[in-house]
């Protein structure tokens, strides 16, 4: 609102004082001769043009006819409005010129927001106001692009939807087992310990999502800041594999482990290199081939500047239209094979989170029936650069 | 509606193609709205859609009064004659995309009485090829430029095909389980609807590039509606 005050006031400004078109001697165009047809309306137009093109968003001004009388190079971009032509044969949006007749009609002010759904979905809202100049009446609309607002306000619903969602269906499995419990089953001692394990797993799946969201968020919360410590890659692989032997030996999957000639240590975080290992491998455990190996390499990234280590599986494989989205939060290829294998939906998601804040990048190949292959780059260790950058 | 001023024989003619835009305009956020609706399961949006359609009525009138008082009045010859003609011509197309989009919001209150089914991805899908659509035959209108209106009318098949792949998945889906046919059909319609809009896109189509040379287009117009001789045979899903 306060910008919609400002640019009346620049306006106004344009409209009364010479002086205006004096300090803004570089965009002023007076003197020139104006090409609008409403010239004989007064000398203000060419300085309320110059004005117009100093604000942030579009804007422009309608004469009594409804045709554009200035306008600036936003407006012409969004709108394709030309000088002298009607505003509503180039713009078609019914609602915004129901808002200009308003003001047309006497309104002190009108608003109006739309969208613009193709070919890239915009969200507009309108402001418009009537000024005078020059003893004739005209409309200026305000055009402000609120379509970055727009869209994360969506994810940020989305997400609290989708998060919810994920919490809600354990809790509703929880609270019916219990009412059970102690409704029909309360002399049934061995369905009381059926009911109780499946409660169990269902509190554990609780709590893996909320660690999850946890260390998302504490991911997010260091993003911007680079790790500076030294890690060993290989050994960190090494340790996520016998700490998960167990696991392994029970899914009766087998880890192979390769490191290439010349693979360096990264700069990174030794918990969240672990977190990336861990996620990877628990992946290819829960979508891989059962009895199939998972092939592991460490090797130099192809510019020398990275090392990369790759996780395969034989498994399922993923369609090519979900592999762009695979990292979004809550994103599933199969929501229920998902859930049914202690899935979070989040795996991925602080995958590329810690990806991003180690300035490394994730890179999946997959074809659907052979298995997939997902390998992440890590810039290598670096001696303290920010000595170096001192020296240099 | 802005009839200040108009006193020249030019603002006439302004008049009535702004006019023409104008309604369009409306035509547009009317098939939007009747898609969203859809999309976003909103009954009050589709409320408020059906509603709309008779400001798209009325500016067909005003469009016809103006257009005949013109007739009647300039005798108007070459261009001129044309852009009467063709916006009496463009005024008709719309306001059969107008009444095919009120169709599309009337359904879309049917189905959201139902529960949500993931079909109408597709049907989305195809209603913003033919916002797209619209929106760049208006454009050509407004700019008055052939090349872009031709673009459009070949531009058609796509929307066709799309019809094709939506019109066979809503058969498999019906043979599949019988009591989705009420849902379905409703959903065959809406395609229908949308494939019809696309075609009248491309006979305004047609028109501006008459207005803009004169000529009419001469070759037949791409057709990739395959649907008039298209089955799923039932034992492919049984």
């Amino acid at each position: 609102m306060s910008l919609w005050l400002a640019v009346t006031l620049i306006v106004a400004a344009a409209l009364g004082a010479a002086a205006f078109a004096f300090i803004h001697a570089p965009h002023s165009l007076a003197g020139a001769p104006a090409a609008a047809p409403n010239e004989a309306a007064g000398g203000g137009l060419a300085d309320i043009t110059a004005a117009l093109q100093a604000l942030p968003h579009a804007a422009l001004l309608l004469d009594e006819t409804g045709r554009v009388a200035a306008k600036n190079a936003a407006a012409a971009e969004l709108t394709g409005a030309a000088v002298g032509k009607p505003f509503a044969a180039s713009f078609r949006v019914p609602d915004l010129h129901a808002a200009i007749e308003q003001v047309r009609d006497g309104a002190d002010t009108a608003e109006a927001s739309f969208t613009l759904p193709v070919p890239v979905e915009r969200s507009i809202e309108a402001h418009v106001a009537p000024v005078e100049i020059g003893g004739r009446r005209y409309q200026l609309a305000f055009l402000h692009d609120i379509t970055a607002m727009v869209r994360v306000e969506k994810m940020r619903a989305d997400f609290v939807a989708n998060a919810s969602h994920e919490l809600r269906t354990p809790l509703t499995s929880l609270s019916g087992f219990l009412e059970t419990i102690m409704g029909p089953a309360k002399d049934d001692p061995e369905a009381t310990q059926r009911f109780l394990e499946i409660m169990q797993s269902q509190a554990a799946r609780m709590r893996r999502l909320i660690d999850d969201l946890l260390s998302l968020s504490r991911i997010e919360l260091n993003e911007h800041m680079r790790p500076a410590a030294k890690a060993d890659l290989a050994a960190i692989v090494r340790d996520v594999v016998d700490a998960g032997q167990p696991l392994l030996t029970r899914a009766n999957v087998k880890v192979l482990i390769e490191v290439a000639e010349g693979t360096r240590p990264v700069t990174g975080e030794r918990d969240e290199l672990v977190q990336i290992a861990q996620n990877l491998i628990d992946n290819a455990v829960k979508y891989g081939a059962e009895g199939g190996d998972i092939a592991v390499r460490l090797f130099p990234g192809p510019d020398g500047t990275t090392t990369a280590l790759s996780v395969a599986d034989k498994g399922l494989g993923i369609a090519r239209e979900h592999l762009p989205r695979l990292t979004e939060r809550f994103y599933r290829v199969d929501a229920t094979a998902s859930r049914e294998r202690g899935g979070t939906g989040l795996g991925l998601a602080i995958v590329k989170h810690i990806l991003n804040r180690h300035r490394g990048r994730l890179e999946i190949e997959s074809e659907p029936g052979k298995g997939s292959k997902f390998t992440i780059f890590v810039p290598v260790w670096q001696p303290v650069p920010a000595a170096s950058a001192v020296a240099g | 509606m802005s009839e200040h001023l108009v006193k020249s024989y030019e603002g006439e003619l302004e008049q009535i193609s702004t006019t023409v835009a104008q309604m369009g305009g409306v035509a547009e956020a009317l098939l939007q709205g009747a898609i969203d609706a859809l999309q976003r399961r909103d009954s009050a949006l589709a409320d408020r859609m059906i509603e709309s359609d008779r400001r798209i009525d009325e500016l067909e009138r005003s469009i016809e009064g103006q257009s005949v008082k013109v007739l009647a009045l300039r005798q108007p010859v070459g261009v001129d004659l044309r852009l009467t003609v063709t916006a009496l011509r463009i005024s008709n197309e719309i306001e059969r995309i107008g009444d095919l989009a009120k169709n599309i919001a009337k359904r879309a209150l049917v189905l959201n009485r139902e529960n949500p089914v993931r079909l109408t991805q597709g049907l989305v899908r195809m209603g913003r090829e033919c916002l797209t659509q619209l929106k760049a035959v208006l454009d050509a209108y407004a700019a008055r430029d052939a090349e872009a209106a031709l673009d459009v009318w070949r531009r058609d098949e796509e929307i066709d095909e799309l019809y094709n792949s939506i019109f066979r998945e809503l058969l498999t889906y019906m043979m599949e389980d019988p009591r989705t046919i009420s849902l379905a059909t409703h959903l065959l319609f809406i395609a229908k609807n949308l494939e019809r809009v696309g075609d009248h896109a491309t006979n305004i189509a047609e028109q501006v590039v008459y207005l803009t040379r004169g000529s009419y287009i001469g070759e037949d117009r791409p057709k990739g509606d395959a649907t008039a001789s298209s089955t799923v045979p039932y034992e492919q899903t049984s």
